[in-house]
């Protein structure tokens, strides 16, 4: 049953990927791209990582993916113009590399001589467990991430939250800044 | 579940060559940064396929950090795809050639 779910969840993944990238609406694109994120989040379901399940719909597929339709919404920007066609080189280009990409990939895991395969490890019952000597054993709850951001991830915890806080004052400096400039041009004229 | 490591592996290397091939295809800036997003996100698959795999919190703590980082990156490119529209009233690439002329 769960191979069959992983064998779904992969193919809607792979291929809404691929129609964001082929598709040449950018709203259609955007869509694609949301199920393509909820893909994602199921296979996290599948590999037991409940909570970053949750936090990949509500982060990637929820706020991030929102405020791309926004922009795309707001710029309204036309379809790519066929007028001004790409070279044919860079499409050769371009697919050329992605072929070489994929098959590397598929050939790389996919012979004798691959990686191992493991045996999937039983999750732990307690984030603390006997064997918390040897890094933070691996659970399924929320426990666990919140013991490990405060002890072992304390420094990159907080180098985070600066750099969010950076991030939302860069935000607004860009926009202050070009909407006085283009008043200042405006004026100007 | 028989599905081993390298089957997600496979998963995650083609989002990345998806993602990869949407990067250097297409024209629109927009649809570029959401490549880079589906990149990211292909290394989130593999980081959390390793860390299930070998019995660890590592790598799924490595996951929240890029997804925290993901978003903070979203919010300015954006900002500053929107300044680029403001100043060049266009955002496809080919037209943005000022050190081509």
């Amino acid at each position: 049953m769960a191979d069959l779910l992983f064998y779904l969840f992969a193919a809607i993944t792979l291929i809404s990927a691929l129609a964001m990238v082929l598709l040449p609406n950018a709203v259609n694109g955007a869509m694609c791209m949301i199920v393509s994120f909820l893909g994602t989040a199921a296979l996290f379901v599948l590999l037991d990582a409940y909570f970053l399940a949750i936090l990949q719909v509500l982060v990637y597929a929820g706020a991030v993916m929102v405020l791309f339709l926004f922009i795309i919404m707001l710029l309204n920007v036309d379809e790519e113009a066929p007028r001004a066609k790409p070279a044919k080189l860079s499409i050769f280009a371009a697919l050329s590399g992605f072929t070489i990409l994929s098959v590397l990939v598929v050939s790389l895991f996919n012979n004798p001589s691959a990686l191992p395969e493991p045996p999937v490890i039983e999750v732990a019952e307690n984030p603390l467990g006997p064997s918390a000597a040897n890094g933070i054993p691996f659970t399924t709850s929320a426990k666990s991430f919140g013991y490990s951001l405060f002890t072992k991830y304390m420094l990159p915890f907080q180098v985070t939250g600066f750099l969010l806080l950076a991030a939302m004052v860069g935000v607004i400096v860009v926009s202050k800044r070009m909407t006085e400039t283009t008043v200042k041009t405006e004026q100007s004229d | 579940m028989t599905i081993g490591l390298n089957a997600f592996l496979i998963v995650a290397g083609l989002l990345f060559a998806i993602g990869m091939l949407g990067v250097t295809l297409r024209r629109n800036t927009l649809v570029i940064f959401m490549s880079l997003e589906l990149m990211l996100n292909a290394v989130n698959l593999a980081l959390v396929t390793f860390s299930r795999y070998n019995g660890t919190m590592d790598g799924n703590l490595f996951v929240f950090f890029i997804i925290t980082v993901a978003a903070a990156e979203v919010a300015l490119g954006l900002a500053i795809i929107v300044a680029l529209f403001k100043r060049r009233e266009t955002i496809m690439v080919e037209q943005l050639n000022a050190l081509n002329r």
